[in-house]
C-alpha cells in the first residue's frame, strides 16, 4: 500500500496552483491517474519518484517512510527501486538500445528477454536517433523494467504505439509485471489501456 | 628563422588546454546546475577575461605574482615558485585568460541536456558521479571538443597577458605572438611575416577543423 498525503505548490505553463493529494494506491496492482491537462499528474508521478519534493506531507510504502516533511526526511531517488518512464522518454543519445538495458542490469538473459518482449532484438545496436517514435517509447519502457523495479511509474507510456502493436506489447508486459509483482501507477487519458490481467486489478484515481 | 617561439606557443597552448579540461568541465557542470547569487558572481569573474583588455588582466596578475607582494612572497616561500617572467607563470595566466573559452560552451551544453536525462539515470539507481561520466559527459562530447580547440587557439593567440607577466625571454616566455611584436620592433619584417603566417595557418586549420567536426557530430534527438 502506497499512502500519500502531500501538498505541493506548482507553478508552470498552466499558472500557479496547489496540488493536494491524499490517497492510497494498492500494491501489486495497476492504478491509472487521470484528469485534465495541467492538473498535476506528471508532478504527482515525480513526487512519488522523489524527483520533486512536496512542500508538506508524508509518503509511506508498506510502512517504509519515503518522505516526511516534518522530519525533513526524503528517501533518495536512487534508493527507491523504481522504474520511471518519462513523457519525453529521456533516452541516452550516446547509448545503443542494448547499452540502455545494460545500464540497468548485468543479466544478459534478462536483457535478451526484454528485447524480445519489446520486439527490438533486431534493433539492439541502434542509437535512439535511429529509432522511430514508437521504438523509442518501447525502449524507454524496457529500460525502466531493466532494474526490476518494485514500483513502476509511467507517464503517458503508449501514446506513440499503433493499436495492434500496443495490444501485443501490453499483453507481454502484463505477464512480466504479474510475474515480478510490480506495482504500477500510470498517467493516461485513455481508459482501459492495461485492461485486467491475472488478478491484477485496475484502479483509477481522478486528480 | 628561430622556430622556438612557435614551439613554445604550441607547448603553452597544449598544457593550458589540458589543465583547463580538468578544471573547466567540473566548474561548467557546477555552474549549469541551479543558479544562485554566488554562482552568478563567480561566473561574472570567469567571464571577465572575455571583455577586459588583456593588459588589465596581465597587470593584476603581475601584481599578484610579484615577489614583492604578499601572494608572490607566499608562493616563493612555500613552493619556491617564481611566477613572473617564467613559463609556469604563463601557464597560470593562460589558464585564467582562457577560462571563459572552456567554460561557456561546456556550461551551455550541460544546460541544454534535458533534465529528465539525468533523472532517468538517478531513477535507475545511479549516483551523480556515475550519471556524470556515463550519461552527461558522453552526450556533450562535441561541445567539449569545440571548447578545447577554442581554448587552444585562443591561448596560441594571446599577447597582452603574456607580454605583461612573461616578458620576452627566449625559450622561456618568448612565444610566437611576442616574437612577432619583437621582430617588428627591430624592423625584421621577414621573421615577423613567417611567424604571422605560421600562426595564421595553424589557427585557420583549427577553426576549419572545428567546423568539420561539429557538422558530423552526433546531435541529441531532442534538438
Amino acid at each position: 500500500m502506497i499512502k500519500i498525503d502531500i501538498i505541493k505548490r506548482v507553478g508552470g505553463r498552466f499558472g500557479n496552483f496547489e496540488l493536494k493529494v491524499n490517497t492510497a494506491f494498492h500494491s501489486n496492482s495497476i492504478t491509472q491517474i487521470a484528469g485534465p491537462s495541467g492538473i498535476g499528474k506528471t508532478t504527482l508521478l515525480k513526487i512519488l519518484a522523489g524527483l520533486i519534493l512536496p512542500d508538506a506531507g508524508t509518503i509511506t510504502i508498506d510502512d517504509t517512510v519515503w518522505f516526511d516533511k516534518e522530519k525533513k526526511f526524503s528517501k533518495k531517488v536512487q534508493e527507491r527501486h523504481i522504474g520511471f518512464v518519462f513523457q519525453d522518454y529521456a533516452l541516452f543519445p550516446n547509448m545503443t538500445v542494448k547499452a540502455h538495458l545494460k545500464y540497468g542490469t548485468d543479466d544478459l538473459v534478462y536483457i535478451d528477454y526484454l528485447l524480445e518482449l519489446g520486439e527490438m532484438a533486431h534493433l539492439e545496436n541502434r542509437f535512439p536517433k535511429q529509432l522511430s517514435g514508437g521504438q523509442q517509447q518501447r525502449l524507454a519502457i524496457l529500460r525502466a523494467l531493466s532494474t526490476k523495479p518494485k514500483l513502476l511509474l509511467l507517464d503517458e507510456p503508449f501514446t506513440a504505439l499503433d493499436a495492434e502493436l500496443k495490444l501485443r506489447f501490453i499483453n507481454k508486459l502484463m505477464c512480466l509485471l504479474a510475474e515480478q509483482k510490480t506495482t504500477v501507477i500510470f498517467v493516461s487519458h485513455h481508459d482501459n489501456e492495461f485492461g485486467e490481467y491475472r488478478g491484477y486489478v485496475l484502479h483509477k484515481y481522478m486528480l | 628563422m628561430d622556430m622556438e617561439p612557435i614551439w613554445l606557443s604550441i607547448k603553452l597552448a597544449i598544457i593550458t588546454t589540458i589543465f583547463l579540461l580538468f578544471i573547466g568541465i567540473p566548474i561548467a557542470y557546477w555552474l549549469s546546475r541551479k543558479q544562485n547569487i554566488i554562482k552568478l558572481i563567480i561566473e561574472g569573474f570567469i567571464t571577465m577575461p572575455l571583455v577586459l583588455p588583456p593588459s588589465v588582466l596581465g597587470f593584476y596578475l603581475l601584481l599578484a605574482f610579484s615577489p614583492k607582494n604578499g601572494f608572490g612572497i607566499w608562493l616563493h616561500r612555500n613552493f619556491d615558485l617564481q611566477l613572473v617572467f617564467s613559463f609556469k607563470g604563463l601557464v597560470i595566466a593562460s589558464i585564467i585568460y582562457s577560462l571563459p573559452f572552456m567554460i561557456s560552451p561546456v556550461k551551455a551544453a550541460f544546460s541544454h541536456l534535458p533534465q529528465s536525462m539525468s533523472q532517468a539515470s538517478y531513477v535507475m539507481g545511479k549516483s551523480k558521479i556515475q550519471t556524470f561520466f556515463y550519461v552527461l559527459l558522453p552526450n556533450i562530447k562535441p561541445s567539449i571538443l569545440t571548447a578545447a580547440v577554442l581554448t587552444f587557439a585562443h591561448t596560441l593567440g594571446e599577447f597582452g597577458v603574456v607580454l605583461m607577466i612573461g616578458g620576452n625571454i627566449p625559450g622561456e616566455t618568448r612565444v610566437a605572438s611576442v616574437a612577432i611584436y619583437d621582430a617588428v620592433e627591430t624592423m625584421d619584417y621577414s621573421s615577423a611575416n613567417s611567424y604571422a603566417l605560421i600562426l595564421f595557418a595553424i589557427t585557420f586549420v583549427i577553426v576549419i577543423g572545428v567546423f568539420v567536426l561539429n557538422r558530423n557530430a552526433v546531435k541529441s534527438p531532442f534538438e
